[in-house]
Formats: structure tokens, sequence, C-alpha cells
């Protein structure tokens, strides 16, 4: 089956900002075959969000799948799903993130209604609370969630919300739901057959619909079953073991970051960086970049080694 | 609540929230990508209180380098006339 495995480029973006945007890569085909089978409507023949939700749950063809099913097993071969997990980019993506054979942990299809929906029920439609998923997870290994937009999705629709650079934060699920708004928040609008690959830690809710029609996004969450290894194309990895050659830090040339592209990528603070723990993020991403390259001696900018730095007497 | 750069008051903000106990507005989640105010003392000068600030505390052994919720982060009360 032809992938398109991520670059060391990627890989590194990945480690520092958590997420990574396949914009428009599924086939228009199959994202209309997608929307047939949750059995998409206008949104003047939806009675209710409750009816409307229970209809879908008993009549769609989405499988309910066991947490801890190999993906390969998860979907039938001819199914929608299955087509949007063997387009190259989105297959290259999930085998240099989670490995060869991922298991299946669940799915959920969000349908975000407009506003006239909730105000039938007497209330106005509000944001998603700021939320990581599952629960607090202080591990190294990390699974990936797959978020697909099976169509245009604008502005206007909600897309979801997702604070870059938030995954490596340890956190309880929604306790971090009094922050309304983060600098440097993106809000996902994007053409229909995107696909939003997302580490599991990332914060993230949906948004308000305030169009005139249903929005869909179907998620996937995967789990990796080997170690996260040297699993993307690591034909362009700088250095394939050992501490990689320090730069300068601080008093530096302006090109020093064009010089080590990957060292660039992991000390580039997000605008919402604590002054103080922006240094800790780059510790935790070159941890992260230590197990994904197998490379215990890894280090940017003296980050590591100077706290490592015990002298035996 | 504004959450700021460091624990000084005059630090950047970088995460806002506001709960209108007048139900004049509603705020929510992901309604603003621009902050109200640069810092935390530009929301003194407008007016508002302080009325809570994040302690500084010790960082745990073994845990130092773990991050977690916004570290310094600044209650304000506002009253208006009913």
């Amino acid at each position: 089956m032809a992938e398109r495995l991520l670059s060391t480029i990627d890989m590194a973006t990945f480690a520092a900002r958590g997420f990574l945007r396949l914009d428009a890569v599924v086939p228009d085909h199959v994202n209309a075959a997608f929307l047939a089978q949750v059995h998409d409507v206008p949104a003047d023949a939806v009675s209710s969000i409750r009816e409307h939700y229970g209809r879908i749950l008993a009549e769609s063809v989405i499988p309910r799948v066991a947490a801890g099913t190999p993906l390969a097993d998860a979907y039938d071969a001819d199914s929608p799903v299955r087509a949007v997990l063997d387009v190259p980019e989105v297959r290259g993506a999930i085998t240099s993130l989670v490995g060869h054979a991922p298991v299946f942990d669940h799915h959920f299809l969000h349908i975000t209604y407009p506003p006239a929906f909730y105000r039938a029920q007497g209330r106005e439609p509000v944001s998603q609370h700021y939320h990581q998923d599952s629960t607090i997870d202080p591990r190294r290994a990390f699974d990936i969630q797959l978020m697909y937009f099976p169509h245009d999705t604008t502005a206007a629709m909600g897309g979801t919300r997702f604070l870059p650079g938030s995954h490596l934060r340890v956190v309880s699920e929604t306790a971090i739901a009094r922050y309304q708004n983060v600098r440097g928040q993106q809000h996902v609008v994007c053409p229909a057959g995107t696909v939003l690959v997302l580490h599991h830690g990332i914060w993230h809710g949906g948004g308000v619909n305030r169009s005139d029609r249903l929005r869909y996004m179907f998620k996937i969450r995967l789990c990796p079953t080997e170690p996260q290894v040297r699993l993307w194309d690591t034909s362009d990895l700088p250095a394939p073991a050992g501490r990689p050659a320090q730069r300068p830090i601080f008093w530096t040339a302006p090109e020093s970051a064009a010089a080590d592209p990957v060292a660039a990528i992991l000390t580039r603070p997000e605008p919402w960086f604590e002054q103080d723990t922006s240094r800790l993020e780059y510790i935790n991403r070159a941890r992260l970049w230590r197990y994904l390259t197998g490379n215990p001696d890894f280090d940017v900018d003296y980050w590591l080694t100077r706290i490592e730095n015990e002298q035996a007497p | 609540m504004l959450c700021l750069d460091n624990s000084a008051l005059d630090a950047r903000v970088l995460a806002w929230s506001l709960y209108d106990g007048t139900g004049e507005t509603q705020r929510m989640a992901g309604d603003a990508d621009e902050p109200p105010y640069d810092t935390g003392l530009d929301a003194l000068l407008d007016g508002w209180r302080l009325i809570q600030a994040s302690p500084l505390l010790p960082h745990g052994g073994g845990d130092e380098f773990r991050t977690g919720y916004l570290k310094y982060e600044f209650l304000f009360e506002k009253l208006v006339d009913g």
C-alpha cells in the first residue's frame, strides 16, 4: 500500500508543535461517500439534535469497534473511512508517528449544528471549553488523533480550536476549561478532505457553528504497539547518533537557525509560552526527540547537557 | 482573568477570560484572538481591581521540568452599578 512517510522536518515540527495539517488530501469522491454514509442532510431536514444524532447512531454504517482492535481490522476494505486512512499522506503520517501496526482506541463523529437548533431548546450555542482528551497522561510515548474534515470548513462553521505546542503540558482533561483564549490559538478553517494529525495532548475544543449547515468532523484515536523510534523517512536525519554538534547560544549569527533546522524548530517558542517555561518546553521537546530518534545523547542548545553535567568525584 | 508572561503584574498577557456577572454579555472559549490588555498593569489602569495572584511554589524533586497549567494567573474584578 502506497504511503508517503514524514520527513525529519515534519517530525521535528510535530515534536515541537504537536500537530500536522494535511490539507485537501482526501479525494472529493471519498468525502462525498463519507457524507452519504453518515446521512448528511440539509439543516432544514433535521427536526432536533437528539433525533438526528440518534438516527445517525442507529442507521449509519460507521462501525462500532472495540478498543484495542488492530487498525487494519477496524474498517471494511470498501468503506470511506478505510479510503481516508489509505490516502498516502495519511497512511505515511500514521506509520511515521505510531508505527506499522497501530491499534484503534476510539472514534467519534462530531456534528455541530447551526444556532437555531440550540435556540429551539431555549439556549444559546456555546463553544466547547478547552480540554485535553482522555486523562492525565505523563508518558513519553504518545497516541495520535486524526481529525477528518469531509467538507469545506469555513470560519463561520466554528472548526476545532487548538493550541499549538500544548501537547507536552501534563494537565487533567477539562481542568484547563477556565482559559477562554490563549495567544497563538488556531481555529481550523480548511478545504474538504483535510486531515489534522494531533498528538493526544493538544489542548482543543469545538467552536460555535454560525453557518446554516451542519458541520462534521470525524475523529479517530490510534495507539502505537512498538517504540516510536525512527519510523519516518530518516534519510535526511542530520546526525544518526551521539550529541550533534552544538551551535553558539545567545550570542549568535542570524544564519545559525538555517544551518540547523531541527534545532531551530525545537527551540522556536509559541506566543503563549511563559518566559521561563519556554525553556522547560525546549527541554521536554529535546527529550521527546531523544525518544523519537533513539539517541539518548541528543541535545539542543545545551539545555539538557547543562543540567545533566554531574561529574563523579 | 489574565495569565501573564511571568510573575510581574506588568508582564505581557498570554491568556485571558472574562465572565460577565451582569448577564449583559456571554463570553466563551475561542471568542477573541487578541487580548483585552497588553499587560496586567493595563487592566489596573482601566479600573479593574486585582483580587488574587498565583503563588510562587517550589518545584518538587523529580518534577522540576514538567509543565502543566499556565503559571502566572491574575484574577481581577470590576463592580458596575445595577
